[in-house]
């Protein structure tokens, strides 16, 4: 009998929203939008964390500019607070280098790392989630329980029709969907909106490219400016 | 101390299980601990009874359970050789405690001493299980 799945709802009691940025294909940005989002809600004073599932290519590390982590040990691991926000990434533990894994192992990592991590009473927990349906997608479906998603698409075609997929799984296994949200929208792509009303999923709204956003990565009070995390802003008000 | 969360996960992992089997007195509680996670065994024996004291609605004492270490078992899926942790010695204190943390970070620091592929397998001797449960019913 595995022990640490009888305590992982404890380790997430006190938290009020967990929120699961998916969206099925590698690169739409779901990791900059979770962290972004983090960031937004934590500069206006809420308690939130930032927990990066991707172990085979975490990256939210990146984004927030930090990569010497190291997570308190009181009973259990706590997470180190970074710009306000407590954030717990596999980086802590792998000293920067690559971590090839299996999907067994990588769902005892993510069972092992949930039942020791003591996150405390926070208002958002974001969870950057992995790409693809593979283990760590089922695992953190399983595990955590009170998920809601935040699904993010771009105008490609293809992650589009990765993201309906992802879409039509969580939705067969009743898992609560906030919504869609665009990102990287060009001037002259075609509304997304448009194209999800079959989907009966709420449009959570677009952010649009912004060839500055890569200059901004790794330097928060930098990210915090760009338009990106303006409009993400905005959007965040209307949903959340 | 992290091994405060696991021994928390035992004791209610036993709780659960006993009210499950509709058990109302456990008698004994195996729980193996696989030597890759390197736990200290006094801290472990330390945090179970502080954390019995915690919970006052459970059916048993913290010293019925016991606990075994189980050698671990390390195997190359591709040139199959089989291994253990003590065949290697060269590990840094950090990596060992990156692997007492999250075992499967082995795959970090670990290669298979046949081939050098990060790709074996943790057979025996992860972590933390319980093993059985004894009581009265």
């Amino acid at each position: 009998m595995d022990p640490r799945l009888s305590v992982i709802d404890r380790r997430l009691d006190k938290i009020e929203n967990i929120i699961a940025v998916s969206g099925g294909k590698g690169g739409i940005g779901k990791s900059i939008v979770a962290a972004a989002s983090a960031l937004v809600l934590a500069e206006k004073g809420r308690m939130v964390g930032l927990l990066d599932l991707d172990f085979c290519g975490p990256c939210a590390h990146i984004i927030l500019g930090t990569d010497n982590l190291y997570p308190e040990e009181e009973k259990g691991i706590v997470p180190p607070k970074v710009n306000g926000i407590s954030f717990m990434s596999i980086i802590s533990f792998t000293d920067g280098c690559p971590w090839a894994l299996r999907g067994s192992e990588v769902s005892n990592a993510i069972t092992e790392l949930l039942a020791i991590t003591q996150w405390g009473t926070l208002d958002y927990l974001f969870v950057d989630m992995p790409p693809g349906l593979g283990d760590p997608a089922l695992d953190a479906i399983r595990l955590i329980k009170r998920m809601k998603y935040l699904l993010v698409a771009t105008p490609s075609k293809v992650a589009l029709d990765v993201m309906k997929k992802e879409l039509q799984v969580l939705k067969e296994l009743n898992m609560k969907i906030m919504g869609i949200l665009e990102n990287m929208k060009r001037k002259e792509s075609e509304p997304l909106s448009g194209k999800l009303e079959a989907l009966e999923v709420p449009f959570l709204g677009s952010l649009d490219y912004d060839p500055y956003l890569e200059e901004a990565v790794g330097n928060v009070p930098e990210l915090l400016k760009t338009g990106f995390a303006q409009q993400l802003q905005e959007a965040i008000e209307k949903f959340i | 101390m992290h091994e405060w969360a696991l021994a928390e996960a035992v004791i209610v992992a036993a709780h659960q299980e006993a009210e499950k089997q509709n058990i109302k007195q456990i008698t004994k509680v195996l729980v193996k601990i696989g030597e890759l996670q390197q736990i200290d065994l006094d801290i472990f024996k330390f945090a179970l009874e502080n954390i019995k004291n915690i919970y006052d609605d459970l059916s048993f004492d913290a010293d019925v359970i016991d606990l075994e270490v189980e050698p671990s078992l390390l195997k190359c899926k591709v040139c199959g050789i089989e291994w253990e942790l003590r065949d290697l010695t060269r590990l840094k204190e950090d990596e060992s405690e990156a692997i007492h943390f999250i075992p499967e970070t082995a795959h970090v620091f670990m290669r298979c001493p046949g081939c050098g592929t990060p790709d074996f397998e943790i057979v025996k001797g992860r972590g933390v299980w319980i093993q059985s449960i004894e009581g009265v019913l």
